[in-house]
């Protein structure tokens, strides 16, 4: 599900941007550091790889619906989590232009939701333990479901909210919730026995590719698999109560949290790049009219939300006529170059 | 379900009708008009910032934004790509934004009296805000791979301070996005030539092709890493081009900014109807 | 003048599965020749190839390119001479256009821009695709798939040119303009391939490869038309050398 520019603000944008091309940094050095220059190419590919299996839908036993592999967690599998987040993140940048997923504001929301989780939170924290050598086949399937399972779970989250920190829509942060996480449940599920079955193959046939295959899993001996399920269950017990006190407690939006976030100062900065540029935009132009952060300025008719019942009829209809010119212009002038270009080259 | 294959058949046609469309705005992207000829990065700046000042505008605005039309209509006439191809790509996307969107009315319905006598509910305006906005920003993105080629733009992101490493993906990606919707396009056709009428593809035949395509994706990589050291790599893919910015490029910029500046600043709609009714009254 | 030569000494190879796919290979080509390397699926030609560049080095034996002995550490200089143009121009041509693809090597020499624009121009100059710099590679024909692969091989100004299967799926005219290509460049050329007219075309000595071994080694009109040595290695005449009623049957 790709976050889209229309439903976030650019504050929400911007900080998601921020923290997004703070990872892109982040992996692109780890993997300089040590990367085997064998892999430029393969990643590239890879990518590549994604892209188009993505394009060829299977049905869903049972159900008749299709559905089509998401890639953050079996690239972070295949490839390891630093090049399998570069290679997520270039994916949904050829998406975004390609297909127009989401958009370009957007596009740092979707990288975070799809690849962040998958490489650096259900990678490390829960595919490596469970799968332990990567040698036994249940192992692997157990650890691929939960960790596309918890992937997608806490990426559906993100959206979420985003969404409800944007404040563009008036869907209620706890409905939207429950809307959202049954769907990416049952995509999870999915996603993670598409998954184990693809990592399977390849180990079947070529082990030798499968990142940190042989160097042993960070799971120590003594812990069985069945103590580490357990525990999983009740980190997600814990996780999703915590989840659900939060849902409840702030029912409508998240205004609070916004405040409490931006009130500190805590907007992660960005010194160079694009992010800086964004947030030098963001700055400067008037960013979460919606919550009040930038007093009106000069006390024009700038100020219209909070207060919108009391707009006035008049200053709405004049906005209704001039709408219509401008709106008409826009198409004149578009089609008067055409027919102009037409002209000219015929 | 009566008929299997013309499901099967529909999958294969989606799978085309997404791969010409991507294929169609590539090609678009090499064409020669003037917004072609703008540097990637003076274009590239300039959505991003359309974009920032669309999603700036409140939740309820709607009259405001209808400006900001003027920027893809130009830019679409200017680099003479079809107005018609853009909006379907648009309408393609749009279901989510819709989904969420639809909520707004229902969770919203204090009513607003936009013209003497006339009333509309809050939320049905939110709604059309967000619709407008996701016009707005999809156009501009999709006008932007549309009238700027994709090396260009990775170019432009690369000089805008992007790490190479990544860069570099972006680049190989592209290349090997066509070699390898081709391949699969083949596969699935051999699948469909294969499974006479049976059940579409489930989850055990994906598993199969996904993974025979990955290996082959392997393999290839093997092979391009062979040719790519037989011409002297050494660990990093060399870039020349040090394009400077041209005086186009920067009126280009100065202008699109001022205008969304203007725009974001100015109800422009409301001010243009005050000196209409002013005029006619 | 002859220094640019490539020797191989009792050249075998065993791939890490325990496939011996070269089994004491030796020969000497000397400068400005042009040798073609048949032989039917599986029987080392591709191997061979990819010693000449160092992409793989000998199990055991010697290879030599020029002065320099083939080493792990010398494979950079080596492979500034010889420059190898492989089979599929969709693995040889990795970058997002033309003129990126065949500045790609001349860049990795370390060339001054300047010097980099120049060479990129004259090797598209001289395969004459000098029209398509600013193209994307998935926009080009197959025939200009490889012609601009070629371009990116001669842009780096090598002694030897070696290639795997220059024309395959090319279609009637566009292998034409290859050989065209190929018959204008006055570097030392090899050549392996199933095309036997296109060796005929190009070459003039040609090795016999059979079961990781060569098998015949002599004047290519003499080998390619010795009907017997041809079949003996799943190989048939060039269709030139063909006389329709050795065809078999005759259509209705």
């Amino acid at each position: 599900m790709h976050m889209a520019d229309a439903l976030l603000s650019p504050a929400v944008g911007a900080t998601f941007w921020a923290g997004t091309a703070a990872a892109i940094g982040y992996a692109s050095k780890k993997l300089k550091k040590r990367l085997d220059d064998r892999k430029i190419p393969l990643m590239g590919v890879a990518g590549a790889f994604i892209f188009a299996s993505q394009m060829i839908n299977f049905t869903i036993p049972g159900t008749g619906s299709s559905g089509h592999l998401g890639g953050g967690m079996i690239l972070a599998i295949l490839l390891g989590p630093h090049a399998a987040f570069l290679v997520t993140a270039s994916i949904l940048t050829v998406q975004a232009f390609f297909f127009a997923d989401g958009g370009l504001l957007a596009l740092g929301c979707n990288i975070w939701n799809l690849g962040i989780y998958p490489c650096f939170v259900a990678y490390p924290l829960i595919y490596k333990p469970l799968a332990g050598d990567g040698k036994s086949p249940k192992r692997i399937v157990v650890a691929s479901l939960s960790s596309a399972v918890v992937a997608l779970q806490a990426g559906a989250f993100s959206v979420v909210l985003e969404t409800s920190l944007s404040g563009k829509t008036e869907l209620p942060f706890a409905t939207f919730l429950l809307l959202m996480l049954p769907i990416h449940l049952a995509i999870g599920f999915v996603e993670g026995f598409v998954t184990a079955g693809v990592v399977r193959y390849v180990h079947a046939v070529r082990p030798e590719i499968i990142e940190g295959d042989g160097s042993a899993g960070t799971l120590p001996s003594g812990a069985s698999l069945r103590n580490l399920l357990a525990g999983f269950v009740a980190l997600a017990v814990v996780t999703g109560g915590a989840l659900s006190w939060f849902a409840s407690a702030h029912p409508d939006g998240l205004e609070w949290s916004i405040g409490k976030i931006t009130g500190k100062g805590e907007l992660p900065e960005r010194d160079r790049g694009i992010a800086a540029s964004l947030k030098g935009v963001q700055e400067r132009t008037a960013v979460l009219p919606d919550y009040g952060f930038k007093p009106p300025e000069g006390g024009s008719k700038e100020e219209k939300t909070p207060s919108w019942p009391a707009v006035d009829a008049g200053t709405t209809a004049s906005g209704l006529i001039g709408g219509a010119l401008v709106l008409g212009m826009a198409l004149a002038v578009g089609w008067a170059i055409r027919a102009a270009r037409n002209g000219r080259s015929s | 379900m009566g008929d299997p294959g013309g499901a099967k058949r529909t999958i294969l046609l989606t799978f085309e009708a997404a791969y010409s469309g991507i294929g169609r705005l590539d090609r678009l992207s090499y064409r020669d008009t003037p917004v072609h000829r703008l540097d990637p990065r003076a274009k590239v700046v300039a959505t991003m910032l359309f974009v920032v000042a669309v999603v700036s505008f409140p939740r309820y605005e709607v009259l405001s934004l209808l400006p900001f039309f003027l920027f893809p209509a130009l830019i679409a006439a200017l680099g003479d790509i079809p107005g018609g191809f853009i909006a379907r790509k648009v309408a393609a996307v749009s279901p989510f934004a819709v989904f969420v969107g639809m909520f707004n009315p229902l969770f919203d319905p204090g009513t607003v009296e936009v013209l003497p006598g006339v009333s509309v509910s809050a939320g049905w305006l939110s709604f059309a805000s967000i619709l407008v906005k996701f016009a707005l920003t999809i156009s501009a993105a999709l006008l932007l791979i549309a009238t700027t080629s994709f090396p260009g733009i990775c170019r432009g992101l690369r000089r805008l301070g992007m790490p190479p490493l990544f860069v570099s993906q972006l680049l190989f990606l592209y290349r090997y996005l066509f070699v390898l919707l081709e391949e699969a396009m083949r596969v699935v056709r051999a699948r469909d030539m294969r499974s006479f009428g049976s059940r579409g593809t489930g989850m055990r035949v994906f598993v199969r092709i996904a993974g025979t395509l990955f290996l082959r994706t392997v393999e290839r990589a093997e092979r391009i890493y062979g040719a790519m050291l037989a011409r002297g790599f050494h660990g990093e893919v060399p870039s020349m081009r040090r394009e400077e910015l041209r005086l186009p490029d920067a009126v280009f910029l100065v202008a699109s900014v001022s205008f969304f500046a203007l725009c974001r600043a100015v109800p422009v709609p409301e001010t243009i109807g005050r000196v209409f009714r002013g005029l006619a009254g | 003048m002859s220094h640019h030569i490539i020797e191989f000494r009792d050249v075998r190879f065993r791939y890490p599965d325990g496939t011996d796919a070269l089994k004491g290979v030796s020969f000497r080509i000397t400068h400005g020749e042009s040798v073609g390397i048949v032989g039917a699926n599986g029987a080392g030609k591709s191997t061979l190839l990819l010693h000449m560049n160092g992409h793989l080095l000998p199990t055991s034996g010697d290879v030599t390119i020029g002065e320099v002995p083939l080493r792990k550490e010398t494979r950079p200089e080596i492979r500034r001479k010889v420059g190898v143009v492989f089979q599929n121009p969709d693995d040889q041509l990795f970058m997002p256009t033309v003129f990126d693809d065949v500045a790609f090597g001349p860049l990795n020499l370390g060339l001054p821009p300047g010097r980099v624009r120049e060479r990129v121009h004259e090797a598209l100059r001289r395969v004459n695709a000098l029209g398509l710099a600013g193209k994307p590679p998935h926009h080009l024909s197959g025939g200009q798939k490889s012609a601009v692969a070629i371009a990116t091989v001669i842009a780096m100004e090598p002694d030897i040119l070696v290639m795997d299967e220059p024309a395959a799926s090319l279609d009637p005219k566009s292998r034409r303009s290859v050989i065209g290509l190929l018959n204008g460049f006055t570097h030392s050329k090899i050549i392996a391939s199933h095309d036997l007219d296109l060796i005929l075309d190009v070459c003039g000595r040609c090795l016999v490869i059979g079961d990781g071994a060569i098998v015949a080694d002599g004047p290519a009109e003499k080998i390619l038309s010795d009907a017997a040595l041809l079949a003996e290695n799943d190989l048939e005449l060039p269709l030139t050398l063909q006389g329709r009623h050795t065809m078999g049957g005759t259509k209705p």
